[in-house]
């Protein structure tokens, strides 16, 4: 659809399709990143792991989200502004430093070896992580304007009608791929649980050798 | 006794002591987990209110994440608790303060005095300044080292009549990283009876300490202290002297729950073989 | 194992009044305790002054304009600011740590989240106190126009900023002191969550010390700053909690 459907931008020609990728990758990741933080209060609350679980996965596809808007990005600036990254872009920048913060959240959770610890500080990283993406965006905006084109400004959005339309199914397109990610890794990960579990039923517990250290949770 | 038979500390077994109040220590198939490693399961005993539970076992056998549940530090992930008759872990606020914890750490900052310690415990525990009813205190702290001090007085002479039981009171005011090892036991025992717990968990606390300050803290953590005590010891014969309840655990399982009266020295040693 | 937690006890109401410590009384225990050993052994506000007067001092030099004004002097200065409040950050729950004070602490029967409070407060502390020191080192060694005149909007903005870096860092502290990397983690996590009141902090001093008299402090950024302080001061005492539990 990106392809045929939406027509040709006047002044940056065909590389601005890439914003069809681009855009919709950052703001699911950003909504990915408030997701791990909503999990991480119901993980805290209810203390059920699978919280947990979630919440590690939507960060950890959130992040590699994040990576591909970045680098989307970037080629979108050198072909249209001429240069990799622009420093005085707020948009840009807040970006940025949510992915280097969230890029703390594996090394974080792998430097803490009790399991139960782990989730629970994890969840208030999530947390504190998911309320911060807000509050940065708005603090960084106040602070600069306005190279990034705002295509989704509040003086509505100046796009026809045919981009319009082809970047909300872009949007919807990217969402739902955030999703089956999320169904996929969680699945996966809930199959090698089980597994996990019955081996060391069949084991019996004195064999059992407990599972290495590692980031990602464990049920 | 085989060690390894499952054997409940029935009320019977209580020494005759009556079971009508309820029991300071009521556990039934406890567990506690760390990941995928079991630290403890099945744990399932009754300590009566005063009496002495010894805890036996080899290193790793789940003694200290026993003592720490009790402490209300650790959640208990199976089975039920009760202490000091609330359960653990919905209740365990009831239960702070009421508890006293002599574990391997002091728990006593290294770079203010033994005095400044305390006294900081005690305005933690909320007692700093409450007069209780008065007591021979002064009497009894000045009768020589083996007396304890009387409950009841102020904090503050709470806390020089139990520095004075230990023999600290020369060197309370030297911050504690220039305390022997010896010395810093002793204010660690004056910082866990402080409060007047009416249950004390104590893990070793004859560790490190010369003859004469063992006789010492004895009256403060000793049988004689009319509390709940749970005791965790690798003296075998001192341990099996003072207790009136027997657990042993090996590997995180229960292996032995019983009163003195059903085990000797024996069946314990099995345990750590 | 995955046994379902229920709702917490913690935090309930006293049964009985005479059993529990007023949550005030354990935060004054606590802050006094932290301020006396800061007192006796005295490593982190020295090690913090020290560091922001060097700091300034190679600015001095390195950024050969002797005199700063404006954007950049605010810059400077908050950028500083913030690198002393990570080596405080750093050593803040480090005591409880190895000294097993949080056992100690957690056996007593108060609320959790004193310990927060407390040293948040010993954390907003020494940097206030610090920035006694700073404030006129800096106008020393780098600041070209006088400090004098926007005196009291700085002051606010100071307080401002320090709640903020208080309620942020003491979280991040707590967090960080019982994983394997602290130093390293510290400083990860306590940079970006700061970086709104950085910019708030800066833009908002800028003015105040502009070579050509002090100008008025733009409304915005107060309101950033109060609202970072609202909402990560709420938010890091909700969930201080978590951190402690076992």
């Amino acid at each position: 659809m990106v392809f045929f459907y939406a027509p040709n931008e006047a002044d940056q020609g065909f590389v601005q399709k890439i914003f069809y990728l681009h855009v919709p990758l950052a703001i699911v990741a950003l909504f990915g990143f408030v997701a791990g933080g909503v999990y991480g209060i119901r993980f805290l609350r209810s203390g059920d792991r699978t919280y947990d679980l979630r919440s590690y996965v939507a960060i950890h596809i959130s992040l590699i989200l994040a990576v591909g808007a970045l680098i989307t990005g970037s080629i979108w600036a050198k072909a249209s502004w001429g240069s990799w990254w622009v420093w005085d872009e707020p948009t840009l920048v807040s970006f940025l430093i949510v992915f280097l913060l969230y890029a703390c959240y594996q090394p974080l959770r792998f430097s803490i070896e009790d399991p139960e610890r782990q989730a629970r500080y994890a969840a208030v990283f999530a947390i504190v992580g998911g309320a911060f993406v807000p509050l940065n965006f708005m603090a960084v905006r106040a602070a600069e304007s306005l190279v990034h084109p705002r295509v989704l400004s509040t003086t509505g959005g100046a796009m026809p009608g045919s981009m319009r339309v082809t970047f909300l199914v872009c949007l919807a397109g990217m969402a739902l791929l955030f999703v089956t990610l999320n169904k996929y890794e969680l699945t996966s990960k809930q199959a090698t649980f089980a597994l996990r579990a019955l081996k060391r039923r069949l084991a019996g517990d004195d064999d059992w050798v407990p599972i290495r250290r590692s980031a990602a949770p464990q049920l | 006794m085989p060690p390894t038979e499952h054997a409940e500390a029935s009320p019977e077994a209580e020494g005759g002591r009556g079971a009508s109040a309820a029991p300071a220590i009521a556990l039934r198939d406890l567990g506690r987990a760390y990941g995928e490693r079991v630290a403890l399961s099945g744990v399932t005993l009754s300590v009566p209110v005063g009496q002495t539970l010894a805890v036996f076992g080899a290193n790793g056998a789940g003694k200290t994440t026993l003592l720490r549940i009790l402490a209300t530090l650790l959640r208990p992930h199976r089975g039920e608790a009760r202490v000091l008759g609330h359960a653990l872990p919905g209740e365990g606020w009831a239960v702070r303060g009421r508890v006293g914890l002599l574990g391997h750490d002091p728990l006593l900052y290294r770079d203010l005095s033994a005095r400044e310690n305390l006294r900081f415990h005690a305005r933690l525990h909320g007692l700093a300044g409450r007069a209780r009813t008065a007591a021979s205190s002064g009497a009894a702290a000045s009768s020589g080292a083996a007396a304890r001090p009387a409950r009841g007085g102020s904090a503050g002479e709470r806390i020089e009549g139990l520095l004075e039981a230990v023999g600290m009171t020369r060197r309370a005011d030297e911050p504690v990283h220039t305390l022997s090892r010896g010395m810093v036991q002793r204010v660690a025992v004056c910082r866990a009876v402080l409060h007047e717990p009416e249950l004390l968990l104590l893990d070793e606390p004859l560790a490190n300490l010369d003859p004469g300050a063992a006789a010492a803290v004895g009256a403060l953590i000793g049988p004689g202290a009319g509390v709940t005590r749970v005791v965790i010891s690798h003296d075998v014969a001192h341990g099996l002297a003072e207790a009136d309840v027997v657990l042993g655990l090996r590997g995180g399982k229960q292996a032995l729950a019983v009163s003195r009266a059903a085990v000797d020295e024996a069946a314990v040693r099995e345990l750590y073989r | 194992m995955s046994a379902p937690r229920g709702p917490r006890g913690d935090g309930a109401p006293r049964a009985t009044p005479t059993r529990g410590t007023p949550t005030r009384t354990a935060v004054a225990a606590l802050v006094r305790k932290d301020l006396r050993a800061e007192l006796r052994t005295g490593d982190t506000l020295p090690a913090m002054a020290l560091f922001s007067i060097s700091t300034f001092v190679l600015f001095h030099f390195g950024l050969d304009a002797r005199s700063l004004e404006g954007d950049l002097a605010a810059g400077v200065f908050w950028v500083t600011m913030l690198f002393a409040a990570v080596l405080a950050v750093n050593r803040q729950f480090v005591a409880e740590r190895e000294e097993g004070g949080f056992d100690g602490f957690l056996l007593a029967p108060v609320d959790r989240t004193s310990l927060f409070l407390a040293k948040a407060a010993v954390l907003f502390v020494f940097l206030v106190a610090l920035q006694v020191v700073a404030v006129p080192a800096f106008a020393i060694l780098l600041l070209e126009p006088s400090p004098g005149p926007g005196l009291p909007e700085l002051i606010g903005l100071l307080l401002l900023a320090d709640a903020g870096i208080a309620a942020v860092g003491t979280l991040v502290g707590a967090l960080a002191v019982q994983t394997r990397a602290r130093e390293v983690i510290v400083p990860l996590l306590v940079l970006p969550l700061m970086i709104p009141v950085v910019i708030a902090a800066a833009r908002g001093t800028a003015p105040l010390w502009l070579e050509a008299g002090a100008a008025a402090v733009e409304g915005r950024w107060p309101l950033i700053l109060g609202l970072y302080d609202l909402v990560f001061g709420l938010l890091a005492y909700a969930v201080f909690d978590y951190l402690l539990d076992e």
